[in-house]
């Protein structure tokens, strides 16, 4: 069971807690977590990544484990933390704008 | 009993406002969606209890609401098709709709690049929807404009989206450039006296029309004249920030430009000047009387440097003559210290006798007028700035 945890305004529109649990079949990648996560909860489809690119949007980054993971590849594995469901990975909302 | 549903797009969720016909006492509901930018919400005139709601954000993209219950009830309707209705356990399903430039070889002349700031060619990006525009006649066909400008169609509730992109492609789409608000698509008409007739407008491009449902168009610029841009006559490049018709007269449009009132008496073929007594010709909103169609109203913003009105006063100017002689409008808006703008979708009527006039201000207040703008009062003070105001009158 792999934990992902969302920010505020995606919580509302997927109607969830702060934090979904997901199954996710296979290598426990960034991409196979957001793929799940979007299966699970297709209205949360284009408001994390581009609807057509799948690049992540510029105001959003993920972290797990104390780590900046949002500029490595999506094809790569996640921390072992994760894939065991004892850390979630955090989907964070910028704070911008002052 | 007649009444009337005020729908406020703001900065931080959207605001329903009825009334009965007599207009006085009002109810507010919302925020809905709140937090999010509303740019638009408008309703379907074949069906007034569907309406379309424009949700955006710089963080997570864009998303169609829709409510089929008066605005009492809200959700995504793009879910794809051939999937179900529901997830597994039964959640209701919809996904924020997609938004895809038709890069086609079959469907006319792809385009890539349009003008950026700097005059260099700058890919089409999709940022978010402005304004959308309901069929006349069937609650499931729906217009979006949408910046990078472009025309979206949906024939299936919101569901799905095809852009027109024949607006894009047919010749001065590399010309287009974005003005300070960004590439936008902000004005969308149709007419049902005029079949198949559909006015646009982009900031800063210009104005276009389609005579055949948006197939095929052509810039409607003649006579604008734009001195911040290298050719002031240019056929496209000009900063509309607004058009409005009265429906029993396609021919006739009225443009707020970012300098100069404009009227076209041939459907945008050619155009003139009718700022006439105006104290200032910048603004942003123009809307024409349900019922008189030379009457007509915009708010005089001091620059296009200080967008605030002149000397601290709020006021609406109107013509009953279609332009030229302008009379000040100003009993119940603010005498002094109102630092506010109005926004160009932020002006609308409803059809009742006498006609009402609205429009909100980036301050949070939303003015009407029962008397057709001879008198106003606040229905709200305090909510978010507004993007947009449009009204449903209920029967």
């Amino acid at each position: 069971m792999i934990r992902v945890g969302l920010p505020a305004h995606l919580r509302n529109l997927a109607r969830v807690r702060p934090e979904v649990e997901l199954e996710v079949q296979g290598e426990v990648t960034l991409r196979a977590v957001l793929d799940a996560l979007e299966t699970r909860y297709p209205m949360l489809r284009g408001t994390i990544r581009d609807h057509v690119t799948l690049q992540r949007r510029p105001f959003l980054r993920f972290f797990a484990c104390g780590e900046d993971l949002s500029l490595e590849s999506p094809d790569m594995l996640l921390p072992k933390q994760v894939a065991s469901g004892e850390e979630p990975l955090l989907i964070v909302g910028a704070i911008a704008g002052g | 009993m007649s009444g009337v549903r005020v729908l406020v797009g703001t900065k931080k969720g959207a605001f329903i406002l009825t009334a009965d016909g007599k207009r006085e006492k009002w109810d507010i509901s919302g925020p809905h969606f709140a937090g999010w930018e509303m740019y638009h919400l408008k309703g379907s005139p074949a069906d007034p209890n569907r309406i379309y709601a424009s949700q955006t954000s710089g963080w997570f993209g864009q998303i169609i609401q829709r409510s089929d219950d008066g605005g009492k009830t809200w959700f995504q309707p793009g879910t794809p098709p051939g999937e179900p209705a529901t997830t597994p356990d039964g959640m209701p399903k919809g996904e924020s709709n997609k938004f895809v430039y038709d890069a086609s070889a079959e469907t006319g002349k792809p385009l890539t690049t349009h003008q950026w700031y700097d005059g260099t060619q700058h890919p089409w990006e999709f940022k978010r929807v402005w304004h959308l525009e309901p069929s006349l006649t069937d609650p499931d066909t729906v217009y979006a404009g949408v910046e990078d400008a472009a025309l979206f169609r949906s024939s299936d509730g919101g569901r799905t989206w095809k852009e027109l992109s024949s607006l894009r492609g047919h010749g001065t789409g590399p010309q287009w450039q974005p003005g300070a608000g960004g590439m936008c698509l902000h004005t969308i008409i149709l007419s049902a006296n005029a079949p198949g007739q559909i006015v646009i407008a982009i900031s800063a491009a210009g104005a276009f029309r389609s005579d055949d449902d948006g197939k095929t168009w052509k810039p409607i610029n003649q006579g604008l004249r734009s001195q911040f841009i290298p050719d002031p006559t240019a056929e496209v490049g000009h900063c509309v920030h607004h058009v409005a018709m009265h429906p029993s007269r396609p021919n006739v449009l009225f443009m707020q430009k970012h300098w100069d009132v404009m009227r076209s008496d041939n459907a945008g073929n050619s155009w003139h000047e009718v700022s006439g007594n105006l104290p200032t010709d910048f603004g942003f909103a123009i809307d024409v009387h349900a019922h008189e169609p030379e009457t007509i109203y915009v708010v005089p913003i001091k620059s296009d440097g200080e967008h605030y009105p002149l000397d601290g006063k709020l006021r609406v100017y109107r013509s009953r003559h279609g332009g030229n002689e302008w009379e000040e409008l100003k009993k119940g808006l603010p005498e002094r210290d109102c630092y506010v703008n109005v926004l160009r979708d932020a002006m609308a009527v409803d059809t009742l006798d006498k006609c009402g006039v609205y429009f909100g201000t980036t301050g949070g207040q939303v003015y009407a007028s029962t008397d057709a703008g001879d008198t106003w009062a606040p229905i709200v003070r305090d909510l978010p700035a507004v993007y947009s105001v449009e009204v449903q009158t209920l029967s």
